[in-house]
């Protein structure tokens, strides 16, 4: 599979136009659009890899109902205070920042200078999975019969986090008027 | 070289045939709704401006053209006139993978009357009309105005509570005709009912298997959640002009307010094919007329088509009036009525829906 | 106080009660006469008693009004103003007569305060205008009624 040149370098040119306006926004909720920009780029880059379920469940999962969580939390907390200032910060917390970001970036070029190219491709390429009735479906019955047991893990977590986060709202309700107040 | 062939200037027609339909639903449906609304109501409504006042509405948008498009001072400018195209783009970009006819063979190539055949089908629509909340969101908190902030809140937490119930709802059909492609739901939907329960039906009984008959509690649930989805009333909190003033459009005129009132017609378009494609048979419906008609060979493939086409958008277009039909007799919800809604009756009732359609398919009843 | 309406088992399930609503606005759109008057072309019909554009009753081409001030006194709305003349059969007459409409407030009180029956309320109702002036003497003249 070949991907269009000029596509990959638009999705991955607005990408990362997007991570850095995520950083640089001073308001919340401009970064959050941002960041949903950036899911819509990756959704692109996804599609354009033939990998068309990740990327509707990419703008599903992420940008559709995660980042409108978000948001509204931001929205409700009204944070409209700037979350970091660069400029207040102290110079050495600037210059340890700066030095790791540049090692980690170092860090992806070496791994991605080093890796094995081609990467080696398992039994799921895009023929494969083309004849055997499309993403999607493939993606379903190996999670329902090879894959059920993380699966189901994965929902018992999901739904203990559930429980817990209405354990804590329910238990800080209960609280005597006057302690709530400040 | 390329040489553009037949089935290439069709592609062409397809898209601008496509295209023509969803950019002329806005004005029409404006005049729908004035006109409906009013004969609900026992007045007349415009009718002074062409034939039964058909042309208000290009009256309407020469208006909207050419009135001063004022920017408040105190809204953040980037995304207020970004607002409404991110509300625009993904209404329009839903009807891509919406089957309006079956296919046709030319020059020996499968012509689809669909603009775009994804194998996701239609979590491609879920995750595109997930994207029409930023709009509002962004059009609420970019106006700078409490009443526009809370439209945009309100209408982010209704879009969650029910984008919810809506995919669960769905689930069902999906399980039913077991694919994800709306040309096979379409083409399930086709086929008569044969079982009811564990008892079989006798073979000369034509109940066609649509998905409100074998769905009819999950149809329920999508009907109400793509109400709520759309905005429209009785969910239309995020406008409610008795509460909010006009919510998040409130800092918005001319062009850019016409923009929000095309995304919502736009969206209705989609939410009323949508119905019309998982529940009530896409584009069957009409095909007995073709025996009446004395035409063979291509041309009859092409009446067929036609009729199909007939079928889709008439269910289409009573669907429509159906969104104007329910906005003109229910009121508003209150925002702690809608909450309950969604959360306490919709999303079990949609829990459960799947739990018996899944009883249903490995016991054979479906 | 918050008094909740006691529903049935139907009611409560809320499906039908919306099926019936649906219903009920059909039927309007249907079967109920539309209540609009198309304006230009008709017109409501006002009562006889309409307290509308004023006019000056006049019998023989002169005016009925003596200038005897009784309804700008009694004007609770103080818009009409009188300037009294003698005319050279020594009958008292009003050299000016104005009613500022603006101020107006169409109460027939003046119309009711006339010994002369002079000052008359007619019923026509599209008094709107471009500018703001007051009814000069002459404009009220103009018979407009049968009252």
């Amino acid at each position: 599979m070949e991907i269009s040149p000029i596509f990959f370098y638009l999705f991955a040119g607005v990408a990362l136009a997007a991570s850095a306006m995520v950083i640089l926004k001073r308001n919340p909720v401009a970064s959050a659009f941002s960041l949903v920009m950036v899911f819509f780029a990756f959704a692109g880059i996804y599609a354009l890899l033939d990998a068309h379920l990740i990327a509707a469940i990419q703008i599903l999962v992420y940008a559709g109902a995660i980042m409108v969580l978000f948001l509204f939390v931001i929205m409700l907390l009204s944070a409209d205070v700037p979350s970091f200032d660069l400029r207040r910060a102290h110079p050495v917390a600037r210059a340890v920042g700066g030095v790791l970001s540049l090692v980690l970036f170092g860090f992806f070029v070496w791994a991605f200078k080093n890796s094995p190219s081609p990467a080696p491709l398992g039994n799921f390429t895009a023929e494969n999975i083309e004849a055997a009735g499309g993403n999607s479906r493939v993606l379903s019955e190996l999670m329902f019969s090879e894959y059920i047991l993380p699966f189901e893990l994965t929902s018992v977590l999901l739904l203990a986090a559930i429980i817990g986060a209405v354990a804590i709202a329910k238990r800080k309700q209960s609280l005597p008027t006057e302690g709530r107040r400040k | 070289m390329f040489e553009p062939n037949l089935y290439f200037w069709l592609t062409i027609a397809k898209f601008a045939v496509i295209m023509t339909i969803i950019l002329s639903v806005a004005p029409v449906m404006a005049w729908v709704e004035r006109r409906g609304s009013a004969l609900l109501q026992n007045r007349l409504g415009p009718n002074r401006i062409g034939p039964f006042g058909l042309f208000q509405s290009i009256c309407d948008a020469i208006k909207f053209m050419f009135k001063e498009d004022p920017v408040p001072g105190h809204v953040s400018k980037f995304y207020y006139s970004l607002a409404p195209v991110v509300s625009l783009v993904p209404a329009f970009m839903t009807f891509a993978v919406i089957p309006f006819a079956s296919s046709i063979e030319i020059d020996g190539r499968i012509f689809s009357f669909q603009l775009a055949n994804l194998n996701v089908g239609i979590l491609y629509i879920f995750s595109i009309a997930s994207l029409g909340v930023y709009g509002i969101i962004m059009a609420g908190w970019s106006s700078n105005n409490k009443y526009a902030l809370l439209g945009g809140l309100r209408s982010s937490s209704q879009m969650i509570s029910y984008e919810l119930s809506l995919g669960l709802s769905v689930i069902g059909i999906v399980m039913a005709f077991s694919s994800v492609h709306l040309n096979d739901i379409v083409a399930g939907q086709g086929e008569a009912i044969r079982q009811l329960g564990p008892w079989a039906l006798p073979e000369w009984l034509p109940i066609p298997k649509w998905g409100v008959l074998i769905q009819p509690i999950g149809f329920i649930v999508f009907l109400t959640a793509i109400f709520a989805e759309t905005n429209r009333l009785p969910f239309d909190l995020p406008e409610g002009e008795s509460e909010i003033i006009a919510g998040y459009h409130l800092e918005y005129g001319s062009m850019k307010f016409s923009l929000f009132m095309m995304a919502e017609y736009t969206n209705m378009f989609v939410a009323s094919s949508l119905i019309t494609t998982l529940y009530f048979g896409g584009w069957h419906g009409l095909h007995w007329v073709l025996n009446l008609v004395p035409v063979e060979g291509l041309a009859r493939e092409w009446t067929r088509i036609v009729l199909e086409m007939a079928a889709f958008f008439l269910k289409v277009g009573f669907f429509m009036w159906f969104f104007v039909w329910v906005r003109w007799t229910l009121p508003r919800f209150r925002y702690d009525q809608v909450m309950d809604l969604g959360w306490k009756v919709m999303l079990p009732l949609s829990l459960g829906n799947i739990f018996i359609t899944a009883l249903a398919v490995y016991y054979g009843w479906m | 106080m918050l008094v909740k309406p006691k529903k049935n088992f139907l009611q409560r399930f809320y499906l039908v009660e919306v099926i019936k609503g649906l219903g009920i606005t059909m039927r309007n759109l249907l079967f109920a006469p539309s209540v609009t008057i198309q304006y230009p072309e008709e017109r409501r019909k006002y009562s006889e008693r309409f307290r509308g554009m004023h006019y000056i009753k006049a019998t023989n081409g002169v005016e009925n009004c003596t200038a005897c001030m009784l309804c700008p006194t009694v004007c609770p709305a103080e818009c009409i103003h009188i300037e009294a003349g003698e005319r050279p059969d020594k009958e008292k007459y009003p050299v000016k007569f104005e009613i500022d409409v603006l101020r107006c407030c169409f109460c027939g009180m003046c119309e009711e305060a006339c010994p002369k029956d002079a000052i008359k309320l007619s019923t026509i109702y599209e008094m709107s205008q471009t500018t703001r002036q007051v009814y000069e003497k002459d404009f009220l003249l103009e018979q407009r009624g049968n009252k």
